[in-house]
C-alpha cells in the first residue's frame, strides 16, 4: 500500500485526531502557563496524575464528567504547589517543574498500588464512546475523522477556540500575556501578578489532567506505568513549535499525530517490515527536536518566561 | 508578600530550615505509610536498617550510590554553569554501549590498557549526546530541557534496537541483552570478598576532580560565571558558548562513566534496564548537594539508602516502594525552598 492511499483514507485521519487530543488539551494547558511567564515542567507528571484521578473516579462507579471534573481538581491541585513555589517564592521553575513531575508520578503509582494491590492486568472501564455528530459526519475522508470522535475531542477543539477568545479578547486574557511579557506593567494597573500567574499555572495544570485522563478516558480505557511516555516533553515542544499560540499550536499537534499515525501505519507495509519498529518509535521524538530547531529562529518567547517577579524589585 | 534578601543569615537558619525541610519530608512519608496501613515508625525504621543494618545492606548501598555518584556529578557541572542536562539517562547508556562495543572482546588487550580506553571512549560518546543540545542552544537558541529530555527517548529506543540487533548476545536465548565482557574489562573489587567494585573508587576520585576543577580552575571559575550571569560574563570577556560546550564535554562525560561502571563493574552485560532512572535522581542528588561536588557523595548516598532500604521495607512492611520517589520528590522541593528561606525573609505587603 501506498502511503498516497494511507492518506486518503478516513480512518487515517480519524486515528490523527484521536492522537492530537490528548496532546491539545496539555499543550494549550502548556501555553496558558507560558504566556504567563511560567514554564510548567510538571506537565508529564500532570498528565499521569489525570489519567489516574480520571479512571480511578469511574473505576469505582463515577460518572464519566464527573471523572473529568475530578482529573481536572487534582491537576489543578498540583499546579496550585507549582504555582505557590515558582511565583511569590521564585524558585527555579526547572527544578520545581521536575520535582512536581517525579512527586505526581510517585504519589500516582503509589496510590495505584494501594488501590489495586494484586491485579496484574489493569481494568478496563467503559469509556467515552464516538459521538456521530449527523449530516457533518457524512463528509468523505474529512466527515469521519472530525465528526465522529468522542465528547472529549470536541471539548480539545471548542478549548482551543475558548483560549484563543480569552487570551485575545477580554481584559483577563490581555492581563494574563501582560504578566508573561511586562509583570511591571500589570502591577503598575494595580493588578496582582502573583495571583494571575498562579492562576494561570493551576488553570493549564487543570488542562494537562484533562490531556492524561483523554488517554484513560477515551483512549486505552485503562491504567498503565509509563502511558504518558513522553506526551508532556512533546507538548513543551509543541508549544514552541506553535509560537506560544493556540491556533499554531493545534495545527502542530495535528501535524504531529498525523505523523504519528502514519508511522504505526507504515510499519505494517512491506517497506516498514524491512526497518526495525524502534527507528519509527524514535521518529516523533526526533522531529519534535528537529521542529524545535526550526521555530525557534522567529519563535516570539515571552519576554518574561521564567523571569521571577518580586514586587518592588527593579 | 514580598522577599527581602537577609545580609548576614543566622546559623540557626541557614541549618534550621533544611533540616526542618527534611524533618516535613520525613512526617508526610510517614502518614502515606499509615494510609497504607502500615505503622510509620517501623516504616521509618525498616528503611534505616534496610539501607545501613548489615554489612550486606551497607555494600547494597554503596554499590546504588555509584551511578548516582556520577550522575548527580554530570547535573551539578551542568546546572553550575546553567546548562540545563537533564539527559545525564542517555549519556549514561551511551556510555554502557561503548563500554559492550568495546568490552567484548573487540579489544583483546591487558586490564591496565583495555579499562581506562574504555573509560574514555565511553566518557567522549557521552559527551557527544549532550554535545548536540548543547549546540542547539548556542548556536539556535534552542532550550536544552526540552532536548535533552527528547534525546533519552531517542538513545533508549536506540539501545533497544542494538540489543535486539548488533549487539544481541547469540546465546541469549532470545532475550535482548548484551554478550558478556571480558575479564580483562572487567572493574575489580575494591577488596577481595566484599561485593564492591572499582566504580566506587573511581566515583570517589571523581568528584574530587570536580572539586578541584571548580575551585581551582579557570575553568571552573569560568563556568560558575557563566551561570550567575552570561551577560555579564560575556562582557568580562568569557567566551560563554565555548565555556559552555567544555561544560557539555565534562557533564556528559561524568555521566557516561555511570552506565561504564554498572556495565564494567556491576553488571557484566547490558541491558535495557540497567538504569532505572539513575540520570532522572541524579538531578535530585545534585539539587540535594546544592550543586557541591562533594555534597554529591553525601547526597547520593542519602538517595541511595532511601532506594535499597525502601525495598526491603516493601517486603516486609507491605508498602509500595513507590514510598521512595515521593520521599525523595518531597525532599527536592522542601529543600530547595529551604535553601532559598536561608538568604530570603518573606514580606508581608
Amino acid at each position: 500500500m501506498d502511503i498516497f492511499d494511507i492518506l486518503l483514507q478516513a480512518s487515517f485521519w480519524t486515528a490523527a485526531i484521536r492522537i492530537a487530543s490528548p496532546l491539545i488539551f496539555a499543550a494549550l494547558g502548556e501555553l496558558i502557563c507560558e504566556r504567563a511567564g511560567v514554564l510548567n515542567l510538571g506537565i508529564e507528571g500532570i498528565m499521569v496524575v489525570g489519567a489516574f484521578a480520571g479512571w480511578l473516579t469511574v473505576y469505582l462507579g463515577g460518572g464519566l464528567w464527573f471523572g473529568v471534573g475530578v482529573a481536572m481538581l487534582s491537576g489543578m491541585a498540583f499546579g496550585l504547589v507549582h504555582g505557590v513555589l515558582t511565583v511569590p517564592f521564585g524558585l527555579s521553575q526547572h527544578v520545581v517543574g521536575l520535582g512536581i513531575t517525579l512527586l505526581a508520578t510517585s504519589l500516582t503509582y503509589y496510590c495505584y498500588r494501594l488501590a489495586l494491590p494484586e491485579v496484574t492486568s489493569p481494568p478496563k472501564i467503559d469509556a467515552f464512546q464516538p459521538l456521530e455528530i449527523p449530516l457533518l459526519s457524512d463528509i468523505p475522508v474529512l466527515g469521519p475523522a472530525l465528526f465522529n470522535q468522542t465528547p472529549l475531542t470536541y471539548l480539545a477543539f471548542v478549548l482551543v477556540v475558548a483560549v484563543t477568545l480569552v487570551l485575545y479578547r477580554t481584559p483577563l486574557g490581555l492581563a494574563l500575556r501582560a504578566a508573561g511579557e511586562n509583570p511591571a506593567a500589570v502591577e503598575a494597573q494595580g493588578l496582582s501578578v502573583s495571583a494571575i500567574r498562579i492562576g494561570a499555572v493551576m488553570v493549564g495544570s487543570g488542562f494537562m489532567a484533562v490531556g492524561g485522563a483523554f488517554l484513560t478516558m477515551s483512549a486505552f480505557n485503562s491504567f498503565f506505568f509509563e502511558m504518558v511516555n513522553g506526551r508532556g516533553w512533546i507538548c513543551i515542544a509543541l508549544v514552541v513549535f506553535g509560537s506560544w499560540k493556540p491556533g499554531k499550536t493545534l495545527l502542530g499537534a495535528v501535524l504531529f499525530a498525523a505523523f504519528d499515525a502514519l508511522q504505526i501505519r507504515v510499519q505494517q507495509t512491506p517497506l516498514g517490515a524491512d526497518i526495525p519498529y524502534q527507528i519509527f518509535l524514535m521518529a516523533p521524538y526526533i522531529l519534535s527536536i528537529l521542529a524545535l530547531v526550526v521555530m525557534s529562529r522567529r519563535a516570539q518567547v515571552p519576554a518574561a518566561l521564567m523571569v521571577p517577579f518580586n514586587k518592588g524589585e527593579r | 508578600m514580598r522577599l527581602e534578601p537577609i545580609a548576614n543569615p543566622t546559623w540557626t537558619r541557614s541549618l534550621g530550615l533544611p533540616a526542618l525541610a527534611l524533618f516535613a519530608t520525613v512526617v508526610v512519608a510517614s502518614l502515606l505509610a499509615m494510609v497504607a496501613g502500615a505503622q510509620p515508625f517501623s516504616v521509618l525504621g525498616l528503611i534505616v536498617k534496610g539501607a545501613f543494618g548489615s554489612k550486606f545492606a551497607t555494600l547494597e548501598t554503596l554499590n546504588r550510590a555509584t551511578p548516582l555518584i556520577f550522575t548527580g556529578l554530570a547535573v551539578a557541572v551542568a546546572f553550575r554553569a546553567k546548562l540545563w542536562n537533564i539527559g545525564a539517562e542517555a549519556q549514561l547508556y551511551m556510555g554502557a554501549v561503548v563500554t559492550v562495543v568495546l568490552g567484548t572482546g573487540a579489544l583483546a588487550w591487558p586490564a591496565f590498557a583495555l579499562l581506562p580506553t574504555i573509560a574514555v571512549a565511553a566518557m567522549l560518546a557521552g559527551a557527544v549526546v549532550l554535545l548536540v543540545p548543547t549546540f542547539l542552544k548556542t548556536r539556535f537558541g534552542v532550550d536544552e530541557v526540552v532536548t535533552t529530555l527528547l534525546l533519552n527517548f531517542v538513545v533508549l529506543l536506540w539501545v533497544s534496537m542494538l540489543l535486539e540487533g548488533s549487539l544481541k548476545d547469540p546465546m541469549g536465548l532470545g532475550w535482548p541483552k548484551s554478550a558478556r565482557l571480558i575479564a580483562e574489562a572487567r572493574l575489580p573489587r575494591m577488596v577481595d570478598g566484599l561485593r564492591l567494585h572499582w566504580g566506587f573508587g573511581l566515583a570517589l576520585i571523581s568528584a574530587i576532580v570536580v572539586w578541584v576543577i571548580q575551585r581551582r580552575t579557570t575553568l571552573g571559575y569560568e563556568m560558575r560565571a557563566v551561570g550567575l550571569n552570561p551577560a555579564a560574563a560575556r562582557f568580562a570577556g568569557i567566551p560563554v558558548n565555548r565555556v559552555l560546550i567544555k561544560t557539555a564535554l565534562l557533564s556528559g562525560g561524568l555521566a557516561a562513566l555511570a552506565g561504564f561502571s554498572e556495565v564494567a563493574g556491576l553488571k557484566g552485560s547490558l541491558t535495557l534496564d540497567i538504569s532505572p532512572g539513575f540520570g532522572y535522581t541524579g538531578i535530585i542528588v545534585a539539587m540535594l548537594a546544592l550543586l557541591n561536588p562533594l555534597g554529591v557523595v553525601v547526597a547520593a548516598l542519602f538517595v541511595a539508602g532511601i532506594f535499597v532500604g525502601a525495598d526491603s521495607m516493601s517486603r516486609a512492611a507491605g508498602v509500595p516502594t513507590y514510598l521512595a520517589d515521593i520521599m525523595l520528590a518531597l525532599a527536592l522541593l522542601a529543600m530547595v525552598l529551604a535553601i532559598m528561606l536561608t538568604k530570603f525573609r518573606v514580606r508581608r505587603d
